[in-house]
């Protein structure tokens, strides 16, 4: 297809991608990455997949197999609209019916939301990306098949299978930021109900994205972790990080593991212990040298506070939520605190408030907050000095937009940062840009998807953050550091730090909030960042 | 035509009113859902609302009292709703057409509240509207009826225009457009009615000081476009009856998507109001056909999330 792919085009051209972006289309980035020709193109997909799978664009998230025969073909369109049925059922889906039906019935199509959204701006204005696209897909389906309304009223579709399959691949070229639904006039909220046909592929029809789902929360309630991690490799695991962290920091520390009665359950995204385990040591070292009362929990589950199903299916939502509350539960702890991990937070703290009851009910607190009040204890004193480096702060969605835990973050830069040194990104808080990483993406690298991710979703993110460090010599002598307080966005940082060669090339760097206050603790040995690249 | 005329504004009237209730009902009785907050939340107090912070931002905020501001919200909703700030912030072109466009419907709406008052007010208090009381109506009346229509008018054309390029060609049904010029052809009449036979809105201020008394007396006007505002009459009813028909009442539909989503942030505590609608929500039964599920309709949320997952 030449053309920009329009909402008729949705069901027709069949096998045919409806878009492909080339780095031309794109606007070229900031300094010193400016130069189109050495910009990577997405990399093509094997023929092989294109031949197995449903193509939308240029990649493949979901690895849907192409039907073989009618049958096939009709059981996805059925599938489909007997999930898309069950959605507008107020006991299959009590729990989003209202701002589902919202953002159904009273969308003024008036393109707002279009310039929020960072992969339609980045993909060069492609329509195939408008947030609007795939809501008034999904609206024209549910009108006409559904609800049995006339096109004239709602606009018209044809629905078969090819529909479906673009739509459920579709749903996953979002990052469920909310930002569209942010600076909607009205209220209607395209990520929810790219979100919400997530549900129909996962809950009715098994449609799902491997590493969310059989390797995400399928692993996690099986065996405790997404990482695979068991009880015992887990303690293992904080076993060394404790002694790798005294050796960096001079500072003897003990992770307390199953401390009954302990007044904070401290919850990390496993992720941190595998791959980042200066973050996890760096929470002990703060903890323990404020005297807090604290434990981690060897229970499955409650050693990994991720939880995918916020990102495609409320039952698997609804049962890792439960599992982590029940760890607290069990250990009769006074709150849990959640690591750094954006998603952790808002799944334990705000999705599961309409979840959790009784002695379920647990209080639970952002680290953000438990850190700031560290800092404001004075209990630990800081040396800013030691972080006498460019820093600039990156808000995950999660966190900030979307739970409104703003200022602490904040609040704990300015306390080991010095001022001169701390840049904000434009715009930042409430109003900042996704890493690229959300909604599962950071996660997501089958075939070429890693490749369309850093071109598509994390290409705006990297461009604040290059425009934050504009006034910096950009080479790696002058390092400078992305402050992510989550663990998905750095994942996303590192990915795409590493597919743009940005620390050699400009000397950027990334971590925690935790790793910037230890490396500033006046008891630690210096140097607890060690700039260098893994 | 002219008890025929007072019977369809009547009608108009009753079914615009039905019609919003119902679906202010309807929105009402939804089930409680997830929380899906989005923030700045207006109504956050102790200076947070200003920077988007929540009270999730206090120390142990489950011990403390929420602070919540009303004059917040209405600091935030008095622009939405008068001058639409969102869509001038986010997308200057189309407010260009839509504040016009919905300002001029406020003010037609506003003048309307003024004949409704004028009328109750000379049936309460006869001869006050022979006074400064009369003079001030009928001063207002035809000051925010004809800037009303004109802006309406403009607004609409220019969403009409806006509506037939692109991007928002694409999107566009065809009732969309039917819909806008409805308001065309009811505001030019109406408009062109007034200009014609009634330029100082006394007939139709007197039309409705009828409607308002029950007084289904004959307007004076006779001749040439006598007929007129009976027509334009019967065509404002008929839009009135037809907006909250359509997805035009989003108007209705705004106020939950801020209050009951955007800004429903009131969290579940222990022990508290919540927790029994939450028993019940999550003791009905689930049909989810997934093999992870197997929703077989009998099933419960409870039962699905408690469900033992471990190998």
């Amino acid at each position: 297809m030449k053309e920009p792919a329009s909402v008729k085009d949705f069901s027709k051209h069949a096998g045919q991608p409806l878009a492909h972006i080339e780095p031309a289309d794109q606007i070229p980035l900031p300094p010193p990455f400016d130069r189109i020709d050495e910009d990577p193109a997405i990399a093509p997909l094997t023929d092989e997949a294109r031949e197995k799978y449903f193509v939308l664009d240029d990649t493949i998230a979901v690895n849907l197999p192409k039907p073989q025969n009618k049958e096939e073909e009709e059981r996805l369109v059925q599938g489909f609209l007997s999930g898309l049925e069950k959605l507008f059922s107020k006991e299959d889906n009590w729990t989003f019916l209202q701002p589902l039906e919202m953002s159904m019935e009273h969308c003024a199509k008036c393109q707002t939301c279009s310039e929020a959204c960072h992969i339609y701006e980045e993909s060069g204005n492609n329509e195939l990306y408008r947030p609007i696209y795939r809501s008034e897909i999904l609206r024209r389906i549910y009108f006409k098949y559904i609800k049995k309304a006339s096109p004239l009223v709602h606009g018209d579709i044809d629905l078969n299978w090819e529909t479906v399959g673009r739509l459920i691949e579709l749903s996953y070229r979002c990052n469920l930021c909310r930002r569209c639904a942010q600076t909607c006039p009205i209220g209607v909220d395209n990520a929810l109900l790219s979100r919400e046909i997530r549900k129909i592929a996962s809950q009715e029809m098994g449609i799902t994205v491997r590493e969310l789902h059989k390797d995400g929360s399928v692993l996690q309630l099986e065996v405790g972790s997404s990482t695979g991690m068991t009880p015992m490799i887990v303690k293992d695991n904080i076993e060394f990080i404790d002694e790798d962290t005294a050796e960096r920091t001079g500072i003897e520390i003990e992770t307390p593991w199953d401390k009954q009665g302990a007044d904070i359950l401290l919850i990390h995204n496993a992720g941190e212990i595998m791959a980042w385990p200066e973050n996890p040591g760096a929470f002990a070292t703060i903890f323990e040298a404020a005297g807090l009362s604290w434990t981690m929990s060897s229970e499955a589950l409650a050693y990994d506070g991720i939880n995918y199903g916020v990102w495609y299916d409320d039952m698997q939502f609804a049962r890792v939520a439960v599992r982590h509350a029940q760890a607290a539960k069990n250990l009769g702890v006074k709150k849990i605190v959640l690591g750094e991990c954006g998603h952790a937070h808002k799944s334990l703290t705000v999705i599961a408030d309409k979840v959790l009851t009784g002695d379920l009910n647990i209080p639970r607190e952002s680290a953000m907050v438990t850190l700031r009040d560290i800092v404001r204890s004075g209990k630990i004193k800081f040396d800013k000095s030691r972080n006498d480096f460019p820093v600039t702060l990156h808000d995950p969605c999660n966190m900030v937009r979307l739970m409104g835990i703003v200022s602490p973050q904040r609040e704990i830069m300015e306390a080991v940062v010095p001022k001169e040194r701390f840049r904000e990104m434009a715009p930042h808080g409430v109003e900042n840009y996704c890493c690229g990483g959300g909604s599962g993406f950071a996660i997501m690298s089958g075939h070429n998807f890693a490749d369309w991710r850093h071109h598509m979703t994390g290409r705006r993110k990297f461009r604040q953050i290059l425009e934050a460090f504009a006034a910096e010599p950009m080479d790696i002598d002058h390092p400078k550091y992305v402050c992510a307080p989550c663990s998905n966005c750095k994942g996303q940082l590192r990915d795409i730090i590493t597919y743009y060669d940005a620390w050699e090339k400009a000397g950027i760097y990334y971590g925690g909030l935790v790793e910037l206050m230890v490396n500033a603790m006046v008891d630690t040995q210096p140097g607890f960042i060690d700039w260098e690249w893994h | 035509m002219t008890i025929l005329t007072y019977m369809i504004a009547y009608c108009g009237i009753a079914i615009f009113l039905v019609a919003v209730l119902a679906r202010f009902l309807t929105w009402s009785k939804m089930p409680m859902h997830l929380r899906w907050e989005l923030y700045p939340v207006a109504h956050e107090g102790g200076g947070r609302a200003a920077y988007g912070g929540s009270y999730l931002e206090n120390s142990e905020w489950w011990t403390r009292d929420r602070e919540v501001s009303l004059i917040g919200e209405v600091k935030a909703m008095v622009p939405e709703i008068m001058f639409l700030v969102a869509l001038k912030e986010h997308n200057r072109k189309l407010w260009t057409r839509s504040f016009p466009f919905h300002f001029g419907l406020y003010l037609v709406a506003a003048c309307t509240i003024l004949m409704i008052a004028a009328g109750i007010l000379g049936a309460l208090v006869p001869g006050v509207m022979a006074g400064v009381v009369g003079g001030i109506f009928s001063f207002l009346i035809p000051v925010t009826g004809y800037a009303g229509l004109v802006l309406g008018l403009i607004g609409a054309f220019g969403l009409i225009q806006r509506r037939r390029t692109k991007p928002l060609r694409d999107y566009t049904a065809p009732m969309d457009v039917v819909n806008l010029v409805f308001f065309v052809l009811v505001f030019g009449f109406a408009l062109a009615t007034a200009l014609i036979v009634d330029r100082d809105f006394s007939i139709v201020s007197e039309f409705v000081a009828n409607l308002v008394t029950f007084n289904v007396a004959a307007l004076p006007v006779v001749g040439f476009g006598g007929s007129l505002p009976y027509i334009s009459a019967i065509l404002l009813a008929a839009l009135v009856a037809y907006i909250p028909l359509t997805h035009m009442s989003h108007f209705v539909g705004k106020y939950f998507a801020y209050h009951a989503i955007r800004w429903a942030d009131e969290p579940n505590l222990p022990g508290g109001k919540q927790e029994a609608v939450i028993h019940d929500l999550l003791n009905q039964p689930v049909s989810w056909s997934a093999p992870h599920i197997k929703g077989d309709g009998k099933k419960t949320w409870l039962d699905v999330a408690t469900e033992d997952q471990s190998k």
